[in-house]
């Protein structure tokens, strides 16, 4: 479906689309400028998105700039991928009273609610896979997740601006969105070329009645994507993982980035596909309720990989060893896929500017002092 | 659609004393469907919950084939272990699961099986014990080592005991810190490993206890003509969901949650040998 329909629709007439999705009973959500980054929030008008906005990212570096453009999506992406809307960094499981056999325990379900997130990069699409993947292909059907992707309506927009941190291209995920989005917006000057990638995605366009897309702008947007593809400058060289990963357990880098890692889980929290988790239980004063939820958890932290009185990771050289061999050697084995998106942001976002790529290439090049191999691939 | 995470109220109808800080306890579910609809396979786990508290990862002690009992082994040596503690018959739990992989009971059928366990990783396995020794007939010689620190630290006396007497069964314990009442062997366990005959073309291992003895023990075993691929092993790790989605139990490629905690040892040697997996 994705590629068959192309719709024009005026920059200036974007607001027809998010009124259409109202219409249609969404919740519509996209960037908006806070505190000095850009998150997500409810907006209701096109004046709510970052225009004439971009952002500079850099390692351990964030910056917004006004440009003075019309530009309505200048800004690529915040810290925030679309993770937090299908599994949420706090998400209620259990309520649980005492009663006359000891205790009830009561699923809580998320309530079902539309929410249609326009500005999601082709990174954000490929994180959203993989989380699908985990929670939704398994044994067991994650309920929570389940019913807030069932809710959900994703508007891509195509990159046509990289930044210094983006490697998606070498992770073959973007820049252009090719699957998993409902549609799909490239911003041509003051055009917005859209595209159909599902039925609901489809139906939209079609009540809009939006002109046909000329082949010029058609060619252009995708000489656009092009460029923005071939401008990234950083890239994993991922063709011998996760062998050559699980080779480096002795490496001395990791000694090295141990000793400038703090620890602060920022690289995690922001990450797309992150999904460990840790469930708090909250108690009532009176002992007679309590509550579980499951709230985001790192393996950077303490207590990640605490058993009774032992500590399987006690230092910051093996967590930042379980969190990159992790990412993009044994998640291949766990699930057929990388980890890693290449969206950046664990490298922007980290405060001492520990780079990935950066990583992995002094992992991989220079000589490992491990000679073990080790089987793949056979989780049962 | 199940639903993991529900727990399940169960009323402790038995607790028993094993030693200072470990009790068993005999746990039978409030609601008498899931009473009913509940097994499991020996060497899976439940989610144990205490109200207001939390939950932890224990392994079943029943036997499958009595799924009219839910036994649960438990030292109290954390914050949730601890409170479990304080309970007596009576007060409730919860339990969710079963959950991982139980022990190769079906592929050990016509074999010898050799069970080297240390410690309280001996309760992992005393649910395939029980079922072995209840279609006897269906597997050969049934070795079981055990090694304890102190005499204080054996379990289940007169379980050994009765599977001493079984026929074809040998039952060897040995203490590193003896006092003058032990009447069996003195060292570390992996020294029994001298005191049986192993014939290792039909010979199947199951193996529980601390690392370091699957470590040091499997290679003295190899040695003795047994393959990697006929040893398993039960593993212990931080595990929060049971089902392969929190991410703490991770070992190399590994949930030891779902794919584990019975491994087989060439499958997860590489990892268990390298510090901070």
């Amino acid at each position: 479906m994705a590629g068959d329909i192309h719709r024009v629709l005026p920059a200036a007439h974007l607001q027809r689309l998010l009124d259409a999705l109202s219409a249609e009973g969404y919740r519509v959500v996209g960037p908006t400028v806070r505190d000095g980054s850009v998150v997500w929030e409810t907006i209701r008008f096109v004046s709510d998105l970052p225009i004439g906005w971009r952002d500079h990212q850099e390692p351990g570096r964030y910056r917004l700039e006004q440009t003075g453009s019309q530009d309505i999506f200048g800004v690529v992406h915040g810290p925030q991928s679309l993770k937090p809307f299908v599994f949420a960094p706090r998400e209620p499981l259990l309520q649980i009273k005492r009663s006359k056999g000891g205790f009830a325990a009561h699923p809580a379900l998320p309530q079902s609610e539309k929410i249609a997130v326009i500005g999601a990069r082709a990174c954000d699409l490929a994180g959203l896979a993989i989380q699908d993947r985990i929670f939704l292909n398994d044994a067991y059907r994650d309920l929570c997740y389940a019913a807030r992707r069932e809710g959900l309506f994703v508007i891509a927009v195509n990159c046509t601006r990289t930044l210094s941190t983006c490697l998606c291209a070498s992770m073959e995920t973007g820049p252009h969105a090719q699957t998993g989005f409902d549609l799909a917006l490239t911003e041509v000057d003051d055009m917005l070329l859209i595209e159909a990638g599902s039925e609901a995605g489809s139906g939209l366009l079609f009540d809009l009645s939006l002109s046909p897309a000329h082949e010029n702008l058609i060619d252009e947007a995708a000489r656009h994507i092009e460029a923005c593809a071939h401008s990234q400058i950083r890239r994993l060289d991922h063709d011998r993982l996760p062998q050559a990963l699980y080779d480096a357990h002795e490496h001395p880098r990791w000694e090295d980035v141990a000793g400038r890692c703090l620890a602060c889980t920022n690289c995690t929290m922001v990450c797309p596909t992150c999904f460990c988790h840790t469930v708090e239980e909250t108690p009532d004063l009176s002992h007679q309720q309590t509550a579980q939820a499951r709230l985001w958890d790192s393996c950077f932290t303490q207590e990640h990989g605490y058993i009774h009185g032992k500590n399987i990771r006690p230092t910051i050289k093996d967590r930042y060893r379980m969190w990159l061999t992790h990412k993009l050697a044994s998640w291949i084995d766990q699930f057929g896929m990388s980890g890693c998106v290449g969206c950046g942001r664990c490298i922007t976002w980290c405060p001492v500017g520990i780079d990935l790529t950066e990583e992995l290439s002094a992992l991989l090049t220079s000589s490992s002092r491990s000679s073990w191999t080790s089987p793949q691939g056979e989780g049962s | 659609m199940v639903n993991p995470y529900v727990i399940h109220p169960a009323t402790i109808v038995e607790k028993i004393r094993e030693a200072e800080d470990i009790n068993t306890y005999r746990l039978q579910f409030v609601d008498e469907q899931m009473q009913r609809r509940f097994r499991f396979k020996a060497g899976q786990f439940n989610m144990v919950y205490v109200f207001g508290v939390g939950e932890v990862a224990i392994s079943i002690v029943s036997d499958p084939d009595e799924p009219e009992f839910l036994d649960h082994t438990i030292r109290a040596v954390g914050r949730i272990t601890n409170a479990i503690a304080g309970l007596q018959p009576g007060d409730t739990l919860g339990v969710r699961g079963p959950f991982g992989q139980g022990w190769p009971l079906e592929e050990a059928r016509g074999r010898d099986v050799v069970i080297v366990t240390g410690g309280l990783g001996c309760a992992p396995v005393v649910g395939a014990i029980e079922y072995i020794f209840r279609r006897r007939a269906q597997y050969g010689s049934v070795k079981i080592l055990h090694g304890v620190k102190t005499p204080h630290d054996l379990l289940y006396r007169e379980r050994f005991d009765a599977w001493r007497r079984s026929p074809d069964t040998e039952v060897l314990l040995t203490s590193d810190q003896p006092d003058k009442s032990w009447r069996y062997h003195i060292g570390v366990v992996t020294e029994l490993f001298e005191l049986v005959s192993i014939d290792p073309r039909k010979t199947i291992v199951l193996l529980c206890g601390p690392e370091i003895m699957m470590r040091l023990g499997v290679p003295i075993l190899m040695r003795r003509g047994i393959s990697e691929t006929a040893v398993y092993v039960s593993l212990e790790r931080h595990m929060e969901c049971g089902i392969g989605l929190c991410g703490h139990c991770q070992l190399g490629p590994y949930f030891v949650c779902k794919d584990g905690p019975v491994m087989r040892y060439d499958r997860v040697e590489p990892w268990l040998g390298r510090a901070g997996v």
